[in-house]
């Protein structure tokens, strides 16, 4: 039987310490109060003295409030039964279904053996120009949306879910708009998605410590999942309120922070997250879209720029639209060698001679002369801008790559694409 | 009696001992977890003693960890251990080898389990090379076993100080890497069991060689861009400091392929996982170009990657330089390329920070700097004690926060490396790579070409970037022929000499004696007095000789059209400065 404490020292923040014997590091305490019960988590031991941070926060807790150990770390339930069930960030229903508390998994665990991981093989289809031409998301991969808040990257995100062949979708909303929720509920429900998804969402309401504990209860499951075969896509919006919970804790602990308040882990933290994504040889996939909101939209933000350090690449939504230049996709050449032979020289292409358009462009916007080439590229650009990138667009991968063909042969000649002759005589459309 | 000590505090990765016998600084510990009946050892090292309390660093999980849970000291500082059969090897930052751990547990690392970093059961062909009588000291050669096309050398331990008689060896045959090789005996007279094994304490330099020398030869790596303008010696220091995604891990795997060295050793800290299987599933496929066996024969992989435990993140570059030193001892060239020494120093801002130290700039410890300097000390060219040499050169990349160098990393490796390759955002975003920047980086080290030709282009590119500049104010119309041309050339030098294809065989890989030809023929070129009225035929004339270049970068050494398009670029060049 685990003894109950009936005093606690310090209160501030989250953040309470108490004294208390043969307490393990990181394990749970249940503390109850006039506010009501909360969990809350071992995060520092010292001589008798323990510190913990209490998942609904430290308001409303009395010096006289009661602690009582678990002698467990965090767990969850994992089962099938988590599907089309929705969870707050410390696992407890969101919607009106039955609590779940056998089958339980501790979260955060240890990492993947490197030498278990293979090269990642599969093209995940989106049916967005942007991505499967330019910059094709591949299984396994992680991969952020860097976009300014107001961007429409929860819609972009829900799309890319329900048209990816997954078997099970993970939503890990972080300080999560209610109305932001409910409509990536409605959105896959509408689509009959909400039977293979589970969401764990932490709305901006919620306490902060649930925040924090999102990603990894998402990503836990996920793993589970994908040990059972399963190819996984977890989505996590938005990275940044992570992050910020991160900070906001680290400074109630009085850590010192590195840069602009953030604390010195941040990037430990946020790779330690990132890298579950995984292609398991034996089992099935991990593969994770996140959300990364820039503030300021500054990429050198510590957020976005630990990110950037992290993750296989990175999309930048800007006025609606996946930019061209800037998104990568780090693993694209693992898979876009095998999809249809016109597929890299039309990435290479399209792209080289947008950019021709922009230069262009910007001579325009100087009131410099414009010559016959640039009248062409700014006929290709404002078609490439209007039926490539725009995020209305919702075609398959070989109907882009005849639409880019077609685009090319209505604005310039074969000679001025730059494209070896061999795929002109394949591809150019004729007249 | 071993000497214990029981934890009084837990924080993050960091445990406080109590303990009341002698420990020493660095040394290593194991915190004991007893769970479920069985007792799980974390690996720890110690980084502060104040009074009777150790500080110790745990390179685990600290999670079940209790207040008055034994910890067993060893005695040892953290070591490595050396000995045939590390070619080929992954390890992670403690030296466990991860496939056979990965064979023991699975698809997930599982904390307290350490395997021996050295096949126990492996047997090697030992041949005797010194005799019964010689006289020797730490690092001389007791005999040698072939691993790879190696002749590795079984060496006095490098432990041992003073002088040793060698009292027997073993005769020639086969032996495992625990069975006695040799016995020697010291001055007073007694005897010292000698194997293949030794361990050396990784965070101290092997020095048991005769001298150190000067690095002067280029070691080249068959990037353009490197050996002709910004070249590393063997037995240099370099660094890549560059911005998230601008081509630093790429760089660096394409010099693990090609550069002309022994022995590479890959320290993958705090990286990306991913990046490491891509090596370390295709170097057995690809062939060495200098031997033909493949790059795994001469290649070592430690492997601390970002979500693997963070305080091994530092064991992780000295246990991968400790071996490259070894290696050195035997008379081999060898380099040791570490992605990313950001992540290594950020490391140590955690712990220093949970020691409570006095931050330094962005919250980096203030030894920050020294610390560097002494990890990049450990390269060098030495001649050993039978008057060979070898080299370790160490080239490593930086990741500073927002991309900007003015940073506390950037800025301390810059002070001890002897080259410096910044990698910039705007080229990568322009796709030029490698992204090298040619107007910010620089070398001291010497080129595959003379200095005087190579600073002659360099101001041509310099001119032309400044032409640029003015251009995008004043605009084509606003600029004279002549500039417009020094900017074209410029633009050409970058498009077909700095610039190279990492995806086309040929153009991927340039050995010193094709950039030397290739220097030549664009030298020529960017020389040249071009008597072009109109910016058109210039711009036409450019553009058609960067694309007879880049049709020439791609044609294979051996190939019939080889010399005749080298020909066809010189005489273009030729017939239109002729009219001037
Ligand atoms: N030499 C090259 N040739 C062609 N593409 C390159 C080259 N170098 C880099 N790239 C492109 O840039 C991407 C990022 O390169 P890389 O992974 O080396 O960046 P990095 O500087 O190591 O970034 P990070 O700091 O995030 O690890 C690659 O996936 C590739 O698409
Ligand atoms: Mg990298």
């Amino acid at each position: 039987m685990h003894k109950v404490y009936h005093t606690i020292d310090n209160l501030s923040g989250s953040i309470i310490t108490l004294r208390a014997e043969g307490v393990k590091y990181r394990e749970l305490a249940q503390v109850t109060s006039r506010a009501g019960t909360s969990l809350a988590q071992v995060i520092k031991l010292s001589g008798d003295t323990v510190t913990l941070q209490v998942f609904a926060g430290a308001r409303g807790i009395a010096t006289d409030g009661k602690v009582r150990f678990l002698g467990h770390p965090m767990r969850v339930h994992f089962s099938d039964s988590l599907l089309g069930r929705a969870f707050t960030g410390s696992g407890s229903p969101r919607d009106k279904g039955p609590v779940l508390t056998d089958n339980l998994i501790e979260i955060g665990t240890p990492s993947v053996n490197p030498a278990k991981r293979i090269i990642p093989r599969n093209m995940v289809r989106t049916n967005i120009p942007m991505i499967d031409v330019f910059n094709s998301l591949v299984e396994s991969q992680k991969l952020p949306v860097f976009a300014r808040a107001g961007e429409p990257y929860n819609p972009l995100l829900a799309r890319i879910a329900l048209q990816a062949e997954v078997d099970i979708i993970i939503l890990g909303g972080m300080g999560l708009k209610y109305d932001d929720y409910l409509s990536f509920r409605d959105t896959l429900d509408e689509s009959g998605a909400l039977s293979r998804t589970v969401m764990f969402v932490h709305t901006a309401s919620d306490p902060i410590v649930e925040c924090m504990l999102v990603p990894d209860i998402a990503l836990s499951t996920a793993e589970q999942f994908a040990l059972q075969g399963k190819k996984v896509l977890v989505l996590l919006t938005d990275m940044t309120s992570f992050a910020d919970a991160l900070k906001e804790i680290a400074i109630t602990m009085e850590q010192i922070p590195s840069n602009r308040g953030y604390p010195g882990d941040l990037y430990s933290q946020l790779a330690s997250r990132y890298e579950k994504a995984v292609d398991f040889d034996t089992a099935g996939s991990i593969t994770i879209l996140a959300v990364t909101t820039m503030p300021g939209d500054d990429v050198t933000h510590p957020v976005p720029d630990n990110t950037g350090y992290i993750t296989e690449g990175q999309f930048y939504l800007r006025n609606g639209r996946i930019e061209p230049f800037g998104s990568l996709s780090r693993l694209k050449q693992h898979v876009n060698k095998d999809t249809r032979e016109d597929h890299r020289t039309i990435m290479d292409a399209m792209i080289k001679l947008y950019s021709a358009f922009k230069e262009t462009q910007e001579k325009q916007s100087m009131g410099f002369r414009m010559t016959d080439w640039d009248e062409k590229l700014l006929k290709y650009g404002m078609r490439f801008e209007r039926e490539m990138m725009d995020l209305s667009v919702n075609i398959p991968l070989e109907k882009a790559l005849d639409l880019g063909w077609q685009i090319l042969a209505d604005c310039f000649n074969p000679d001025e694409t730059g494209i070896p002759s061999k795929l002109i005589n394949t591809f150019w459309p004729k007249k | 009696m071993e000497t214990t000590g029981k934890i009084v505090g837990v924080n993050g990765n960091m445990i406080t001992v109590a303990f009341d016998a002698a420990v020493a600084q660095n040394e290593v510990g194991y915190a004991c977890l007893e769970q479920g009946g069985t007792t799980q050892r974390l690996m720890s090292e110690i980084v502060r003693i104040r009074g009777r309390l150790a500080d110790m660093q745990v390179f685990e999980d600290t999670r079940d960890v209790q207040i008055g849970d034994v910890v067993s000291f060893s005695g040892n500082l953290l070591s490595a251990e050396l000995g045939p059969g590390l070619l080929k090897q992954i390890y992670d930052g403690l030296q466990n080898p991860l496939p056979q751990l990965a064979a023991q547990c699975g698809f997930f690392l599982q904390r307290g389990t350490y395997l021996d970093a050295l096949d126990r059961d492996a047997q090697w062909m030992f041949t005797p090379a010194a005799k019964s009588g010689d006289r020797l000291t730490a690092g001389e050669t007791l005999g040698t076993v072939p691993e790879g096309i190696f002749q590795h050398r079984i060496m006095v331990p490098f432990a041992m100080s003073g002088v040793y008689t060698v009292k027997s060896l073993a005769p020639a045959g086969p032996y495992t890497v625990t069975q006695e090789v040799a016995v020697l005996a010291d001055a007073d007279g007694h005897d010292h069991s000698v194997t293949m094994l030794q361990r050396w304490p990784v965070k101290l330099p092997i020095t048991c060689f005769a001298e150190r020398l000067k690095p002067v030869d280029t070691m080249t790596t068959r990037i353009r861009s490197v050996d002709t303008f910004f070249p590393v010696a063997l037995g240099g220091t370099y660094c890549i400091p560059g911005p998230f995604g601008a081509g630093k891990t790429v760089l660096q795997q394409i010099t693990s392929r090609y550069a002309d060295v022994d022995i590479v050793v890959l320290a993958a800290c705090g990286e990306r996982a991913g990046e490491v299987v891509e090596t370390l599933r295709e170097f057995p496929k690809l062939p060495d170009p200098r031997t033909g066996k493949t790059l795994m024969d001469r290649t070592v992989i430690i492997c601390n990657t970002s979500s693997m435990p963070v305080a091994s993140r530092e064991a992780s570059v000295y246990t991968a330089v400790t071996i490259a030193s070894y290696y050195r001892q035997m008379g081999l060239n060898v380099l040791m390329l570490a992605d990313s020494t950001s992540r290594w120093a950020q490391a140590l801002r955690e712990l220093s920070g949970r020691l409570e130290e006095i931050p330094g700039e962005e919250a980096f410890p203030a030894y920050l700097e020294s610390l560097i300097a002494n990890f990049y000390e450990r390269a060098g060219l030495v001649r050993l004690k039978d008057g060979s040499t070898g080299s370790v050169t160490i080239g490593g990349t930086v990741s500073p926060a927002g991309g900007n160098f003015d940073e506390p990393v950037t800025q301390s490796t810059l002070k001890v490396v002897g080259a410096f390759h910044g990698l910039s955002r705007a080229r990568s975003d322009a796709r030029r790579f490698p992204a090298i920047d040619p107007l910010d980086s620089w070398s001291k080290y010497q080129s595959v070409i003379d200095k005087e030709r190579v600073e002659a282009l360099r101001s041509i590119l310099r001119r032309g970037n400044d032409v640029a500049q003015m251009m995008k104010v004043v605009g084509e119309e606003g600029t004279s022929i002549q500039d417009f041309i020094v900017y074209l050339k410029g633009e050409l030098l970058d498009a077909v000499y700095l610039q190279q294809n990492a995806f086309n065989d040929v153009d991927a890989a340039t050995p010193a004696k094709r950039q030397q030809e290739m220097f030549g023929v664009i030298e020529k070129a960017m020389l040249a007095d071009y008597p072009f009225a109109k910016k058109d035929t210039a711009r036409k004339f450019f553009q058609n000789m960067a694309q007879a270049f880049i049709d020439w970068n791609q044609t294979p050494a051996d190939a019939p059209e080889y010399a005749s398009r080298r020909d066809a670029i010189m005489q273009t060049t030729e017939e239109a400065s002729r009219h001037a």
